[in-house]
Parts: structure tokens; sequence; C-alpha cells
């Protein structure tokens, strides 16, 4: 085996880790502006795992898919800067509002257009909407079989790929044929850093849409490398139908959002007492904490 | 923690300072590599866009890599198995990070595989790894060795050697034995010609050499049998895979723990020339030493950013008596004035690199074109600040940088005192700043030029040309009377017929005349960000009681009274 095509699955999303107090709107829903956008950490995982086969067989091809508003497209830089060859960007008004099934349908029409390929590689979930479905329903609708919370690719010959996944009590080893999705956890390895010669290289890569503001110096310098260009996809570009994207094609219906607030209880105060050092110590043997 | 780059606003300003325009034009020839390089800049705004965000790349790697390791890496150190040298697990961890991410051989020219960077974003760099790490940034910053390796040595060496550096080759100078410190004229490791090879063979012990284990040396050793002072020195070019030289230990430090501190012995060790015979010590060692006395200056103010930020955070955290202990008088003093030291000693480093830079550019343009009258003038001038700025901020960065550090862990009370804490690191890291790549009182030998010759005060006297806004007239009339002051104290010290009269003046003099400079800098800074204002103010308002008993002790200082300060010097 020399060479693999490799579709790593992306999407950025709003920073949840570092929530201030403006993060919710008062309809409920995410306040993107008040959050910065990232890469989803665990598609990081993934792009790692992509990367380490294409170590190992350097002809291998790594396409970044993501589905977003045109600024997304920062997220198919940031992977090229970290070593994936190229990226597109599916991007249309009528995806908005699609729910995990809508978006896993557009993203399958995408990677149809791409076939064929050795392997699709997602995050497990993206942390904002915490579903973990987008990998799995990609997977239905392509007809693959697929392997969720892969901590390790232990090995991979021509059409035979053999796995560690995550559980929650331990590990399982499965071997799958090819080509098949796999979605990643966080307990992966993390993503190699961007690399300042690719970062400088692949600086200027842009869609058409973002080209459209550029200098002509600029333009020039990208028409002369084809490889600055970001293509984007829209919902004719893969062929997909209307009626199955954005909200017409959503099941998904939000019903409230809770405030969760999280309060002590059943708490005890202990003091620097022996009599209360000597409780805690028991009950943390007793509840096998320790001992 | 956040992105260290990205979340010192300091840094960028630095990177914005008007003088990049013309240092990156200079570094880049009008930007001719855009045509032979695809990762070249094609002007200036995409070249310090770059700057930006390659070190956001290495800030990120700061924060999530090396700082993390920090702990772990001094408590483990290196290791010596079988003479070579095994870095702790996180300086591993560590170096494969910046590896991956190409951060080595940042300053080389592309050809060589280097990104071009110029000096400034390179320094800041440095300080940011310093922030980390300082001990890691030990092995990290001498990279420093690439930049001698190709501004002296043949094409053949540099071909041979500079492209290693983009693959992450670790490199080393080895200067130091053991009766050759301060005074390197002695150094006695013998080089001698094997005219049938065509080879030089390195004979002889080095001790006290940061990471000696390197991939590639710098090793000055005596090629001339015979001399006995600097003019037989050469410097060579050491692959360590061709071996000959052997680790025989490791010291045992008091901070810098991470980094492996080496006694070197050469047998029949196969070298390289670097450059010229005999212009070892006096040409390419003082030019790789004015560029570590930069990096220590950089080293220097990334550990006081790290141990100003552990106090601020403790400060505000820590409560007596109800209430935080920042909101004590005592306290916030102390903190501000930590502060304050920082910025300034900040804002005269990045001015350095900016020196530095300018000068460096125009003196590779004039290897592959005759420069014009004015662009030689102006290198020159550049030259003669870069070099009486160098040993100034190796002096001050340090010096402020262990006190700040030693504030850091009074603020800190008895924790700070533990081993639970990250400042007693800091306190110890910052130990050796002063003493490395020159002692402070080396370095007052090498700044008092730039006080005799007048170098500074023609410095001071155009920054006192420049306008600043009204009401920040006050503090320029404050810089003007010190300058008087310090004018007055140059005098006073130069009028004994005693010769030694002035040595012992020199630190004080010195010092006035950085006071002076790093007051008319925040200043400056203040007039392009008003952010800067109150410490401008602050830290004009303490020089000037600082250079005040610098003043006194001068003028009330009879010649006779030199002879007091050697009541037990006779005795010896």
């Amino acid at each position: 085996m020399k060479s693999l095509k490799i579709i790593v699955l992306a999407k950025q999303v709003p920073d949840t880790r570092n929530v201030g107090k403006d993060a919710m709107k008062a309809d409920g829903t995410v306040n993107r502006g008040a959050l910065a956008a990232i890469f989803n950490p665990e598609d990081l995982n993934a792009l790692e795992q992509a990367l380490r086969i294409k170590d190992r067989y350097p002809e291998s091809e790594i396409v970044i898919l993501t589905m977003g508003p045109g600024r997304a497209a920062e997220i198919i830089r940031e992977a090229i800067y970290r070593g994936a060859d190229k990226g597109y960007l599916l991007t249309d008004r009528k995806f908005a509002g699609s729910d995990t099934l809508a978006t896993s349908y557009a993203l399958s029409m995408a990677i149809r257009k791409m076939e064929p390929y050795a392997m699709v590689i997602a995050g497990r979930q993206a942390i904002d909407g915490d579903t973990a479905q987008v990998g799995p329903q990609v997977a239905e609708k392509l007809g693959l079989p697929q392997v969720t919370y892969v901590e390790e690719i232990q090995e991979i010959t021509n059409n035979k790929i053999v796995i560690k996944r995550r559980l929650e009590r331990g590990v399982e080893i499965v071997k799958s044929s090819l080509p098949l999705l796999i979605t990643v956890h966080n307990s992966a390895p993390a993503c190699r850093p961007r690399h300042a010669k690719r970062l400088m290289k692949f600086k200027h890569a842009q869609t058409v849409t973002e080209m459209q503001d550029n200098s002509e110096d600029y333009i020039s310098l990208q028409q002369d490398r084809p490889y600055l260009r970001i293509e984007e996809w829209s919902v004719d570009d893969v062929k997909a139908d209307d009626s199955m994207l954005g909200l017409s094609g959503s099941p998904t219906k939000v019903k409230k959002i809770d405030n969760v607030v999280f309060k002590a209880k059943e708490s005890k105060v202990l003091t620097a007492q022996n009599v209360d050092i000597e409780w805690l110590v028991k009950e943390l043997i007793t509840n096998n904490t320790i001992g | 923690m956040a992105n260290f780059y990205t979340e010192n606003q300091d840094l960028q300003f630095q990177l914005s300072h008007p003088l990049m325009k013309k240092i990156v034009d200079l570094k880049e020839y009008g930007f001719a590599d855009r045509d032979k390089f695809d990762y070249a800049p094609l002007d200036y705004e995409d070249a310090a866009d770059t700057y930006h965000k390659v070190l956001e790349i290495i800030g990120e790697i700061c924060e999530t890599t090396i700082a993390p390791n920090a702990e772990s890496v001094d408590h483990d150190g290196p290791q010596l198995i079988d003479n070579t040298v095994h870095y702790a697990r996180g300086t591993q961890e560590n170096l494969e990070m910046l590896n991956q991410a190409g951060l080595l051989g940042m300053s080389l020219p592309r050809k060589y595989g280097g990104l071009n960077f110029p000096i400034t974003p390179y320094v800041i760099a440095a300080e940011l790894v310093s922030r980390a790490d300082a001990g890691f940034a030990n092995i990290w910053g001498l990279q420093d060795c690439a930049e001698t390796i190709h501004e002296f040595a043949s094409d053949d060496v540099k071909n041979e050697f500079l492209p290693r550096f983009q693959y992450g080759a670790t490199a080393a100078m080895d200067l130091t034995e053991p009766d050759a410190g301060s005074d390197l004229q002695s150094v006695q490791l013998k080089a001698h010609y094997d005219q049938a090879r065509d080879i030089w063979i390195l004979n002889g012990v080095k001790r006290f050499i940061t990471n000696g284990d390197a991939d590639i040396s710098l090793v000055l050793a005596r090629s001339e049998e015979g001399t006995s002072d600097g003019r037989g020195l050469s410097l060579f070019v050491f692959d360590r895979t061709d071996g000959g030289m052997v680790v025989r230990r490791i010291e045992n430090k008091l901070g810098i723990k991470g980094s492996p501190t080496c006694e070197l012995v050469f047998k029949d060790a196969p070298s390289k020339l670097v450059g010229d015979r005999r212009m070892g010590l006096i040409k390419y060692v003082m030019a790789l030493m004015n560029s570590a006395r930069l990096g220590i200056g950089a080293q220097s103010v990334g550990i006081s950013e790290a141990a100003y930020r552990e106090a601020l955070k403790y400060a505000g955290e820590r409560e007596q008596f109800g209430k935080p202990i920042v909101q004590f008088p005592a306290v916030y003093e102390l903190l501000t004035v930590m502060k304050v030291k920082l910025q300034a000693s900040r804002a005269l480093l990045y001015e350095t690199a900016r020196f530095v830079d300018v000068y460096k550019a125009y003196a590779n343009h004039s290897e592959h074109r005759k420069l014009e009258k004015e662009e030689r003038d102006e290198m020159k001038y550049y030259q003669r600040l870069a070099d009486v700025y160098t040993p100034l901020i190796k002096l001050m960065a340090s010096e402020y940088c262990n006190q700040i550090a030693y504030d850091a862990i009074q603020i800190h009370g008895g924790t700070g005192f533990m081993k639970d804490f990250p400042v007693e690191r800091l306190f110890r890291d910052a130990r050796i700043t002063t003493i490395y790549e020159g002692t402070s009182q080396l370095q007052v030998v090498a700044a008092i030029r730039g006080v005799t010759t007048g170098v500074y005060l023609s410095k001071i006297r155009e920054y006192e040309n420049l306008k600043v806004s009204p009401d920040q007239e006050l503090l320029k009339k404050r810089l003007i009377e010190m300058t008087t002051e310090y004018e007055h104290a140059i005098l006073k010290a130069q009028k004994s017929e005693e010769e030694e009269y002035l040595d012992f003046h020199a630190r004080r003099l010195v010092e006035m005349a950085a006071h002076i400079i790093m007051g008319y800098l925040l200043l400056l800074d203040s007039e392009r960000d008003p952010v800067y204002r109150d410490s401008a103010r602050i830290f004009i308002q303490r020089a000037q009681s600082w250079n005040r008993e610098r003043m006194l002790f001068i003028h009330q200082f009879e010649p006779n009274d030199l002879g007091l300060y050697k009541m037990d010097v006779m005795k010896l």
C-alpha cells in the first residue's frame, strides 16, 4: 500500500471552554459573537490520526471537509498548517439551521463527490452541540462500517485496519475493512502544532469569496499558485436535495433550555481536628477512593 | 493560562514599532525571495503578519507544553549515561514540539532552510520560551550558533552545517575552561592542523558548557602554538557524530537545572575552521557573545514576566486581615515597582534588538553590494548604539530579573519559600542571569565606554529632541534634569588622577545612563500608546531618586576614600 485518501471532517465551533456571562442569548441560543471561533478539539485529535497515517505512507492525501459560513475557511487553513493537503468548504445559505440529520446528509453528499477514498475520520463530538451523532450518521448514509471512540490506529494495510477504542471501563481492539469511518476520542494523541513554513506557504490560501477583496498583487499570486485556492461547494455542487437541508430537513426541535446551576449538596464541613480527619480517611476507604 | 504571545500586549506593541518596516525591508532585500521560495513574504504587511502568526504558534507551545513541563524538568534534570547527555522527558517533548513546528534556525536565510526572521521577532520568541522555562530557553536559544556560522564561516562549512538546523540540530558554544572564565584569552584547548586529512584536531578540556553534548558545537581553541593571548585563538565547528569528544560530568546547579552544563573532554576530535585563523576570540566570539548577551536579556525579561504574573495572582488571591494582601500599600507598591521594572527592561530589550537588526542587515547588504555613503553612516550609527546598548540590557534586565524574582517570593511570604509554588524555581533560575555570558561587573566594563565616549548622552539628546504631548512635558523635564545630573557625575568621576577612580564609579554611571534611557523609552512608548503613561510616570519618578542617590555618593566621594574600600584587600 502506498497512498490513501483520507477525508477529515472538521467543525468550527464557539470556544465553550471559556464561557463568560454573555455566552447565551436571552432566547437560549449560543451567542456566537461573544465566543472565539476555534477548531473543534476532538477534530484536532482526528486530524492527528490522519497525519500519523501520512507519516507512515507519505503519498497519502489528507482532505479537510468542513461545513459552515465563509469564515469557517479558517479551519481549513489551520488544518493545512498542521499538515493536511487541501480542504473543501461546504457553504450555502440553504444549509443554515441544519440539525445533525441534515448536516450528516450534506456531508455525506460531499463525501460521495470525493470517491474513491480509504477513510473518513471525524472527532467524536463537537463542543457546541455535544451530540456525537454526525460521524455515525454520515457512516450510515454512506453505508460504511464505523468505529467510534477511537484512540489509536494500530495497524493499517491494503484493506484491513486494526483499531483501539477507548471505552468507559477499558479498551477494545477491533478490526475492520476499508473504506470506513472512525470517530476519534480526546484520549487519542493531541494534534501536532502548526508548522511555521507551512503557515507561511499557505497563509494566503483562500476561498473564492475571500479572494474578492484582495489587491491585484495577491490575486496574481493566487493565480500563479493553484494550491492557494480553497474550494467552496454549494448545495448544487454536491447535488443535494433542498428539502433535506436546513430547517425543513431538520426534525430536531429545541423545546426548552434550562440554565444549570451547580449547587453543593450533602456536604460536610471538616475541621483540621484528628476526629474529622479520621472520619474522612474511613469514608474514603469505604467508598474505595483510597486503599 | 492562555497563549503566551497573544495575551501579552507589550510584545505585540514592540513588534509594531515604526522602525520595523526599515528592518524588514532591508532583511528581505525588496522581497526578492518571493519568486524563489513559496514561503517568503510578499511585502512588509505580509511579513509582519507572518511574525505575528509564528509567534502565536510559539505562544501556544509555551502555554500547552513548555510551561506545564517546567516543574518536572527542573526536578528530573538531564542525566549522564555512558558519557552522553540524556535530556529530561519534558525537555525531549519541548524540543520535539518546537521541531515539529519548524522553529529551529529561525533567523537563518531561506537558502539554508531558515525562516529569515529579523532579530526582533526572534528575541520575542526567546522571551516567550524563557517565561515558560528559562532552563529550556538555553537549549533552544543556542540556535544563535547558526547565526555565527552563517556570518563568518566559508560556504563549504555553511552548506554542511546550516541546513541541519531546520531538522532540529541542537548547538553549543564551547568557550569556558577551568582556567579561562571571564578571561577567555587564557583558553588552552589545542587545535592542530592535520594536513593529510585537511582537518583540525582538537585536544583538551572545556568546562561549564551549556548543552555541551549538542549535535553541532562551536569550539574556541588555541591554533597558534607558542601564543598565550587572544590572538592565538581560532573558532572551530565540531560535529558530534564524528566522535572524539565525551562528556565527563554534568554539573549540579542552583537553577536552570533542565539545561545540561557539561564538562567536555576532546581527544583527537576532528573539526573544521570557522572563518580565519586567529580571529576566533577577537572577532567571532565577540559577535557570538553579543548575540548571547541579547539572549540573556530576553531570558531575564521572560523570567521577570513569569515572576510578576505569579506575584500578582497570589497577591490578589491571598487574604489576610480580612482582605486580599494586594490592597495593602506595602504590597501594591512592591508589585507596581516590579511591573515598571519589567516594562522598562522590556523597552530597552527591544530597542537594543532593533539597533542590532538594522546594523546587521546593513552589514549583510555590504557583502553583496557597495553601500551608499548614507547607508554606511547609518550602519555605523546603529552599530555604535548596538555595541553600548547590548551590555546595558544584559546588565539591567538580569539585575531587575533577580530583584523581581526576589520580591515575587516576598509577596508569597512563607508559601513562596516552599517548593509548592513556581516562584522558588523562578528565583533560582534568575540567579545565573547576572553571571553567565559575562557577569554584571563585566557588562559595566563594556558599557562604561558608552558613558566616556558620550554615545549614551548623544542618544539621550536625540530622545530629548522628540516631541511629546504637552501634558507629558513635565516628565520630560525630569529626564532633562536627570541628564544634567548625569553629566555632572561623569565630570566628577573623571576628574581624579587615580586610574581606579572611574572604574570604581563605573557601575553607578552606567546605571544612571540606563535609568534615563529607559525613562525616555517608556515616555516615548506612552506617546505611541497611552496605556504606558502610568508606567512611564512611575518609572521616571523612581529613577530620579535612584539617580540622585548615585549622584550624591559620587559627589561626596573623595579620591582618598578608595583606600577605605581596600580595608581587607591588603591583608590577603
